[in-house]
C-alpha cells in the first residue's frame, strides 16, 4: 500500500524497522478471530516472513457471547529471522470485548499495544467479563499499555450504511476492520486478503465488496486519525530460492498421504470419524476426489479402523485419523492389522487427556499408547511430525514405510501442528522418494506368510488374484503358511519376527543431527511439537555461551540406532516433553541412562522461558564460579 | 432370479463344482453342529453364480460361524468380534468387484456388532450377510445371546435371563435393508435357494439361517426342523402367493384384519387373502412380527427391493469428479491456490 500521505500536509508516520514481532487477535468464538489470524498470516508470509502460528480456541461451538471461556484467540509470531515458535508474551493484543481483553490482559508485559473495540465495552458486558468497572478507564492503565481505543462497531456500522448487508452481517466483518488496522501499523500487505475475499464470495457480491471496503477502512484508519508516531516495518527473511505457500499441519498430512498415493498409483481409502482437532484431515481429503481419494466416515471409530484394514487386504493405500479417545477404540483392529501384516497408516492428532480431555488443547502424552496400547506384543512403526511443514514429510515416509514393510504406522502429530501454520517450500514432485508396491501374482511361489528376506514382509496378495486365494485372519499362524496355529515354539518365533519386521526400519532413518555440539554438557532431546520452542531456547542459550544442545527425535518405533550413542557423550540429559515422563522413560529403559524431564501438561506449547530456566539450573554449577543466589525465575505465562 | 455380477455364458466364468471350494483345512466344528450343512449349501450355490473364484471373499467375525472362511477355498478374512461389517465396507470401496460375503452369528452380529449390522444395512454395501443364528454363544461355550428367548437358563443366566430377544429379520428391515430373508439349515433345498436369491441381489442381502447348536442349545428350533413339527409351524413365502400353511387336510392362511395378523382356516372361498408382495415394505414388516408359538415361522425371501447402492455411489462421485476436474494434477496439489516466490 501506499506510504505517501494523501496530500494534506500531515507527515506519513516514521517506519521503525523491527526484526519480530508477536501479535495476538482475540475476541468471542463468533467474531472470526481464526480466520483474521489465518489472513494476517497469510499477509505475513507473502511479504516473505517467516512466521508460526498458535489458534487458540474453546471446545464449544458458539459459547454465550461476551463470555470469559468463549474467548478464542490466535497469536503469530513473524520476522525476519528464522521463527520456530509462536512467540511468548505479544506485542500486540487486539482485544475484541472485555472478556478477550480479561483473559489476555495478565499475559502482556509493560509497554504492550491493546487495541480495543471500545464499543464492546458497554456495562453488560463488562459484568460479563468480571469487571466492575472499565478497565481501560482505571489510573496508570494507558500508561502502562499503548491503548488504541477504537469504536469499530460504528465505524464498521457507517462504512457499510449503504452496502445492503443486514445489522448482524455488518456486524461480523468486523474482524477485517482489525485485521487492516493491523496490517498498516506492520505495513503488511492487504493484497493476499483482498484475493482470498474475491474468491470466497464471488458468488455473493454484497458481502465481498463490504469486506473488501471495511478491510481498506480499517488499514487508512490509522493514517486518518495518525493513530501512531510510527509504524513497524520488517525485511523479508532469508529463504532458499523457490515457490512458497502456507500450510497448517493437518492440511500437510492430507497432501503428504495424496502425494504418496499419487506415486504408489492406488486409490485412498480414507476411513475415519470426525473428532477434535483430526476432523479436518477428512474434510481436506473429501476435496481431493479426483485423486481417487475414497473417504469413509464410518459410524464410530472402530468402524473407521475396520474398513481401512479391509481396504488394505483390497490393496488400497488405507489411512484413518484420530485423536487419543479413538485411537484407544481402535486398538483391536490395530492388533489385527498387526497379526495380518497389512499396510495403512493410522494418525493420531494428539489432544489433552486423559478421556474427553481439553479437545481444543495440544498435548503428546500418548507415546506409551502408540508403543504398547494393544494386548499382546503389537509392535508399531511410530514416526511424529516436528513442525505442521514436517506433517507432509511424515505422512508421505509413513505410506512409503508402510506398503514396503507390510506392516501399520502411527503418526503421532498434535493439535498445535494440526492447526499451526508456516511458510513451506513447495516439493518438486520429481524430487520425492518413489514408493514401489508390488502385489504377489505367481501362484508357485505364493505364500501368505513368505517372508521378504531383507525386510520380513509377507508378500500382498489382493484379492482378485487368480491361484492366490488363501485366508488370514487374526488367530495366531504358522510363518510362511500363515495356517492357523497353536504350535509354542511358532508363537515365540512370530512374536519375534513381527518385532524384528519393525526394527529393521531403523535402516530407513538418517543420522541424528545434533543441533549445537556432538557432545558436551547438556542434552536436550524432544520429539513432536516442541521442536520450535527447544530450538529456539537452546538456540538463545548457546548464544549466551551456555554449553547445551539438542536433538529431535522423529522415529519413536524403531528408534535411531545411533541415538544410545548420542546420549552418552553428554553428561547430562533433559527431556521437555508435554507430558509427565514418556519418552523419558523410554530413554531411561533402553539407554540406562539418567535422563530428566521437563514435565508441564497445561494444554499449551511448552513455556520457553520456564524451558530456559531449567537449562539455566542444569548448568548453573558448571556455570557459576562463586556465585550463591539463586537464578532468576521468569515471570510470564508464556514469555 | 438370474445372478447379479457374470453371467454362465461369460468366457472368465469357468465350470467349477462343489470339490473347487472345499479348502484343503479340516472342519473342526463338533460333530452333528448345524454349521455343517449350511457350508454344504453353501459350497453347492457358489459354482452357479458364475463368478471367478478368485473374485470371491468370505469375511467373518468370531464365534463358531465366524470359523466358516478357513473351510472355503476363496479368499477370505477371519477379523475381530462383530466387526466383519467394517472391514467388508473398506474392502468393497477399495475394490468394488469383489463378490463379498460376510458370514455372522446371533452374537457377533446383534450384541457386539448390532451396531456395524444396521449400518452396513442402511449404507447397502453389495454383500451377502448370512447370520446363523443358534440363540446361544457356542465358542465361548454356552452364554446366552441376543436371540435367546427371556428366562433361558444358561451358564451365564442360572437364575433365567431377564432381557427379552431380538428378532434378526425385524432387526434389519428396520435398518432399511434390501433384501431380508430366512431359511433353516436343516431345510438344504429351501436353504441353497434363499442363498442363490441373496447373492444375486445387488445392494446388501440379509439371510437369518435358523442353525442348532447340538452341544449347548440343542433343539433350540425343532419346531421348523423336525419333519414331524415343522409342516403346522412353518408357513413358506413366495412373491404373489397368498401366505398359507399347513398339513393337506388343515390348510391355514394368515392374513390382516383390522392391522392385526391372523390365523383362519383356508381354501379355495376364504376372502381377504394377504398375497405377498416381497416388493414392499410394509407387508415385510407385518410378516417379521409373526413368531412361533402364536404364528408360524415365516421362512422366504420378505424383501427385495433395488436402492442405491454403497460403493457404488462413491465411485460414480470419484468418476464424475475426474470427468469435471480431469484427473488430480500432483503438482498442483501441493503448490495450493495461494504461492509466492523467492528469488
Amino acid at each position: 500500500m501506499s506510504e505517501k500521505s494523501e496530500g494534506n500536509g500531515r507527515p506519513t508516520p516514521a517506519r521503525t524497522k523491527i526484526s519480530n514481532a508477536v501479535v495476538r487477535f482475540a475476541g468471542d468464538s463468533g467474531d472470526g478471530m481464526q480466520l483474521t489470524g489465518t489472513q494476517f498470516a497469510n499477509e505475513v508470509a507473502w511479504a516473505g516472513n517467516d512466521l508460526a502460528t498458535l489458534p487458540d480456541f474453546p471446545a464449544e461451538i458458539r459459547a454465550p457471547r461476551g463470555t470469559l471461556f468463549g474467548v478464542s484467540s490466535y497469536q503469530i509470531q513473524f520476522g525476519s529471522a528464522a521463527i520456530h515458535t509462536p512467540g511468548g508474551s505479544p506485542d500486540v493484543l487486539v482485544a475484541m470485548n472485555p472478556a478477550a481483553l480479561k483473559v489476555h490482559l495478565p499475559d502482556l508485559r509493560k509497554g504492550a499495544t491493546i487495541i480495543v473495540n471500545v464499543n464492546e465495552f458497554t456495562k453488560g458486558n463488562l459484568s460479563k467479563a468480571g469487571y466492575e468497572s472499565n478497565p481501560l478507564d482505571q489510573p496508570g492503565f494507558k500508561q502502562t499499555y499503548r491503548l488504541y481505543e477504537i469504536e469499530v462497531g460504528r465505524l464498521v456500522r457507517e462504512a457499510l450504511a449503504e452496502s445492503g448487508l443486514s445489522a448482524k452481517e455488518i456486524d461480523r466483518s468486523k474482524n477485517f476492520f482489525c485485521l487492516g488496522f493491523v496490517s498498516w501499523l506492520y505495513n503488511r500487505p492487504i493484497e493476499p486478503t483482498v484475493e482470498w475475499t474475491e474468491a470466497k464470495f464471488k458468488k455473493l457480491p454484497l458481502v465481498r465488496d463490504a469486506n473488501i471496503k471495511v478491510l481498506k477502512a480499517g488499514y487508512f484508519y490509522g493514517d486518518t486519525i495518525e493513530a501512531a508516531i510510527s509504524t513497524f516495518d520488517l525485511e523479508p527473511a532469508t529463504y532458499d530460492p523457490g515457490l512458497y505457500r502456507q500450510i497448517s499441519g493437518n492440511q500437510a498430512l492430507a497432501l503428504g498421504i495424496i502425494a504418496a498415493a499419487t506415486q504408489a498409483d492406488r486409490p485412498v481409502v480414507f476411513g475415519a470419524y470426525p473428532i477434535t482437532p483430526a476432523s479436518d484431515i477428512l474434510h481436506h481429503l473429501n476435496g481431493y476426489r479426483h485423486f481417487r481419494v475414497r473417504p469413509i466416515q464410518a459410524e464410530d471409530e472402530i468402524a473407521a479402523m475396520g474398513a481401512v484394514v479391509g481396504a488394505a487386504f483390497g490393496g488400497a493405500i488405507a489411512v484413518t485419523a484420530s485423536s487419543g479417545p479413538g485411537i484407544a477404540l481402535k486398538g483391536e483392529a490395530m492388533g489385527l492389522a498387526v497379526k495380518t501384516e497389512l499396510p495403512l497408516v493410522i494418525i493420531n492428532v494428539q489432544r489433552g487427556g486423559p478421556s474427553t480431555g481439553l479437545p481444543t488443547k495440544t498435548e503428546q502424552a500418548d507415546l506409551m499408547q502408540a508403543l504398547y496400547g494393544r494386548n499382546g506384543e503389537c509392535p508399531l512403526i511410530v514416526l511424529a511430525p516436528c513442525t505442521p511443514s514436517d506433517c507432509f514429510q511424515i505422512a508421505y515416509e509413513a505410506v512409503r514405510l508402510s506398503v514396503k514393510y507390510m506392516t501399520p504406522v502411527m503418526i503421532l502429530s498434535d493439535g498445535y501442528l494440526a492447526n499451526g501454520s508456516e511458510p513451506w517450500k513447495v516439493p518438486s514432485v520429481s524430487d520425492l522418494p518413489a514408493v514401489p508396491l508390488h502385489f504377489a501374482t505367481d501362484p508357485a511361489t505364493y505364500q501368505p506368510y513368505l517372508r521378504d528376506e531383507a525386510t520380513l514382509a509377507r508378500p500382498w496378495a489382493i484379492p482378485g488374484t487368480k491361484g492366490l486365494e488363501h485366508r488370514i485372519g487374526g488367530l495366531e499362524g504358522q510363518n510362511a503358511t500363515g495356517n492357523v496355529s497353536y504350535d509354542a515354539e511358532n508363537h515365540d518365533l512370530m512374536v519375534r519376527l513381527r518385532e524384528e519386521k519393525v526394527r529393521r526400519v531403523v535402516t530407513e532413518i538418517p543420522p541424528l543431527e545434533c543441533l549445537g555440539d556432538n557432545e558436551g554438557e547438556l542434552l536436550l532431546v524432544g520429539w513432536g511439537s516442541t521442536y520450535g520452542t527447544i530450538r529456539q531456547v537452546v538456540e538463545e542459550a548457546r548464544a549466551d555461551k551456555l554449553d547445551v544442545s539438542a536433538i529431535h527425535i522423529r522415529h519413536l518405533s524403531p528408534l535411531p540406532s545411533d541415538l544410545g550413542a548420542t546420549l552418552k557423550r553428554f553428561k547430562k540429559v533433559l527431556v521437555p516433553e508435554i507430558n509427565r515422563g514418556q519418552l523419558l522413560r523410554i530413554l531411561r529403559a533402553e539407554f540406562l541412562v539418567n535422563a530428566e524431564g521437563f514435565n508441564r501438561v497445561t494444554g499449551q506449547p511448552l513455556d520457553a522461558g520456564e524451558l530456559r530456566q531449567a537449562i539455566n539450573d542444569r548448568l548453573a554449577p558448571a556455570r557459576d564460579e562463586g556465585a550463591t543466589k539463586e537464578p532468576k525465575k521468569v515471570k510470564s505465562k508464556r514469555s | 432370479m438370474t445372478t447379479a455380477t457374470e453371467n454362465e455364458s461369460s468366457p472368465s466364468a469357468p465350470g467349477y463344482k462343489k470339490q473347487d471350494f472345499v479348502s484343503d483345512q479340516d472342519v473342526r466344528w463338533c460333530p452333528g453342529c448345524g454349521d455343517y450343512a449350511i457350508l454344504s449349501g453353501v459350497q453347492k450355490v457358489m459354482p452357479e453364480l458364475g463368478i471367478p473364484r478368485e473374485k470371491m471373499v468370505f469375511v467373518s467375525g468370531i464365534g463358531c460361524s465366524s470359523r466358516f472362511p478357513y473351510y472355503m477355498n476363496t479368499y477370505g478374512f477371519h477379523t475381530i468380534h462383530g466387526r466383519a461389517p467394517t472391514l467388508a465396507t473398506g474392502l468393497k470401496v477399495a475394490n468394488p468387484d469383489l463378490k463379498v460375503f460376510i458370514v455372522t452369528g446371533d452374537g457377533d452380529g446383534l450384541s457386539i456388532g448390532g451396531n456395524h449390522l444396521l449400518h452396513i444395512l442402511r449404507r447397502n454395501v453389495d454383500v451377502t450377510i448370512l447370520l446363523f443364528n443358534n440363540r446361544i454363544y457356542g465358542l465361548t461355550k454356552g452364554q446366552y445371546s441376543p436371540t435367546s428367548e427371556l428366562g433361558k437358563v444358561t451358564k451365564s443366566s442360572p437364575l433365567g435371563t431377564v432381557e427379552r430377544p431380538i428378532n434378526p429379520v425385524a432387526f434389519a428391515l428396520a435398518a432399511a435393508a434390501t433384501h431380508v430373508s430366512r431359511t433353516v439349515a436343516t431345510n438344504m433345498q429351501h436353504m441353497c435357494h434363499v442363498i442363490r436369491r441373496a447373492a444375486a441381489h445387488v445392494g446388501t442381502s440379509f439371510v437369518e439361517i435358523y442353525q442348532n447348536c447340538n452341544i449347548f442349545n440343542d433343539g433350540a428350533f425343532d419346531y421348523v426342523s423336525d419333519r414331524s413339527l415343522k409342516i403346522e409351524n412353518e408357513l413358506q413365502v413366495e412373491h404373489g402367493k397368498p401366505l398359507v400353511f399347513g398339513p393337506i387336510d388343515k390348510r391355514r392362511a394368515v392374513r390382516i384384519r383390522a392391522l392385526r395378523p391372523e390365523v383362519v382356516a383356508y381354501d379355495e372361498n376364504t376372502e381377504d387373502l394377504w398375497i405377498y408382495d416381497e416388493t414392499d415394505p410394509t407387508h415385510a414388516a407385518a410378516l417379521s412380527y409373526l413368531d412361533y408359538p402364536q404364528y408360524p415361522v415365516p421362512v422366504g425371501v420378505f424383501l427385495e427391493r433395488k436402492e442405491s447402492v454403497y460403493e457404488s455411489g462413491l465411485l460414480h462421485q470419484e468418476e464424475a469428479e475426474i470427468q469435471k476436474r480431469g484427473r488430480g494434477n500432483l503438482q498442483k496439489l501441493l503448490a495450493g491456490s495461494q504461492t509466492w516466490t523467492v528469488k
